[in-house]
């Protein structure tokens, strides 16, 4: 694809037709969708609906069965990689290591990685930079991993789990965070459970069911709708 | 203000009814700058394009005018302040008459209660 196309072609993310199999199991099953820029999305689902598998598609840790998925028209890998902030699911820090030795070891993998802004946020949650990451607790690491991804000037963020090992306090914090680094050429995806903490600050939602979606809209939108807020919803939706 | 949103309504309605008590209450003056699409999002915890939403709102209602270069202003005609003022009296009021209807009271015994 070529620069003039590229720069006409306004979506961030398109899938069509997506799907992942594991062995019997289909994780995501036919997703066709767009993301726009500027938008804060959120992927909702219960346990097993494929967010996690969506996520990991998005950055080539996983290869759909069928279909396809784009990155500003680049398929997953390098080019898209410079592109995407990714946040796992998993803890992938190593623990020998210092908070400063992580700033540099990003800094030195990341182009578009913005140290002054990492040591900002470390400052405010009162994280020390000469800290051995094995020291730390686990909610500090998950402060840490997401400072390192918002640190970077990316153009997509996938947000695995942000806010859910943390403090009150600290998701607070987080969610300004994301705010404050809002800008109109980027989109935010981020998974989680806790709606009510995060249905503020989302432009749309996505609900996933199984590995399809059964909601992609505003929520906005959908609150006037269904006169009901997200989280509402959400437990109406998929009451067990 | 500390910003109290809930959760049925949507929520740029409900930004616009607080910049409307902000301004009726003298919180942001007549003619007075206010802060911009970002700060108000974060001080409300809320998306910055809902913000604009709320804020665009608001300006085609009259109540504030934004200005291209230096940002959006709280309208300078005071007779839209008041007229908003008294719009939101009239909810307020609204509201406490079905609360009292909902404990079983007529008006005219609803005037007597006020009047003891």
């Amino acid at each position: 694809m070529d620069f003039t196309e590229n720069l006409f072609n306004n979506n961030l993310l398109e899938c069509n037709k997506l799907t992942k199999i594991f062995g019997g199991t289909t994780a995501l099953n036919d997703l066709s969708l767009t993301f726009e820029r500027g938008r804060i999305i959120g992927l909702l689902g219960p346990n097993g609906s494929g967010k996690t598998t969506f996520i990991k598609l998005i950055n080539g840790l996983l290869v759909p069965t069928r279909g396809s998925i784009t990155i500003n028209g680049y398929l997953p890998g390098v080019e898209t990689k410079k592109v995407i902030s990714y946040l796992p699911d998993k803890m992938i820090l190593n623990n020998w290591m210092k908070v400063n030795d992580l700033v540099s070891f990003y800094k030195d993998f990341y182009e578009d990685f913005k140290e002054e802004r990492a040591y900002d946020m470390l400052k405010d949650l009162d994280i020390a930079p000469n800290a051995r990451l094995k020291s730390l607790s686990k909610g500090t690491k998950e402060k840490v991993q997401l400072i390192m991804v918002m640190s970077r000037d990316a153009e997509l963020y996938c947000l695995d789990e942000p806010i859910g090992g943390v403090d009150p306090a600290a998701r607070d914090y987080i969610l300004n965070t994301i705010i404050q680094n809002y800008n109109h050429k980027s989109s935010i995806l981020l998974s989680t459970h806790l709606i009510a903490d995060v249905e503020n600050i989302l432009d749309d939602a996505i609900f996933l069911k199984y590995g399809t979606v059964t909601r992609y809209a505003p929520v906005d939108q959908i609150r006037e709708e269904s006169g009901m807020s997200l989280d509402e919803l959400f437990r109406e939706e998929f009451k067990c | 203000m500390k910003w109290n949103l809930s959760n049925n309504q949507p929520i740029y309605l409900q930004i616009m009814e607080h910049l409307r008590m902000s301004i009726v209450s003298g919180e942001y003056p007549a003619g007075s700058r206010l802060p911009s699409v970002r700060d108000l999002a974060v001080e409300a915890s809320v998306n910055p394009n809902t913000m604009q939403r709320a804020l665009s709102q608001l300006e085609n209602e009259g109540l504030i005018y934004s200005n291209r270069t230096s940002g959006r202003f709280v309208t300078e005609d005071e007779t839209v302040i008041q007229n908003t003022r008294r719009d939101l009296a009239s909810g307020q009021i609204r509201i406490f008459y079905d609360k009292m209807h909902d404990l079983g009271y007529s008006n005219p015994e609803i005037k007597e209660l006020m009047r003891d």
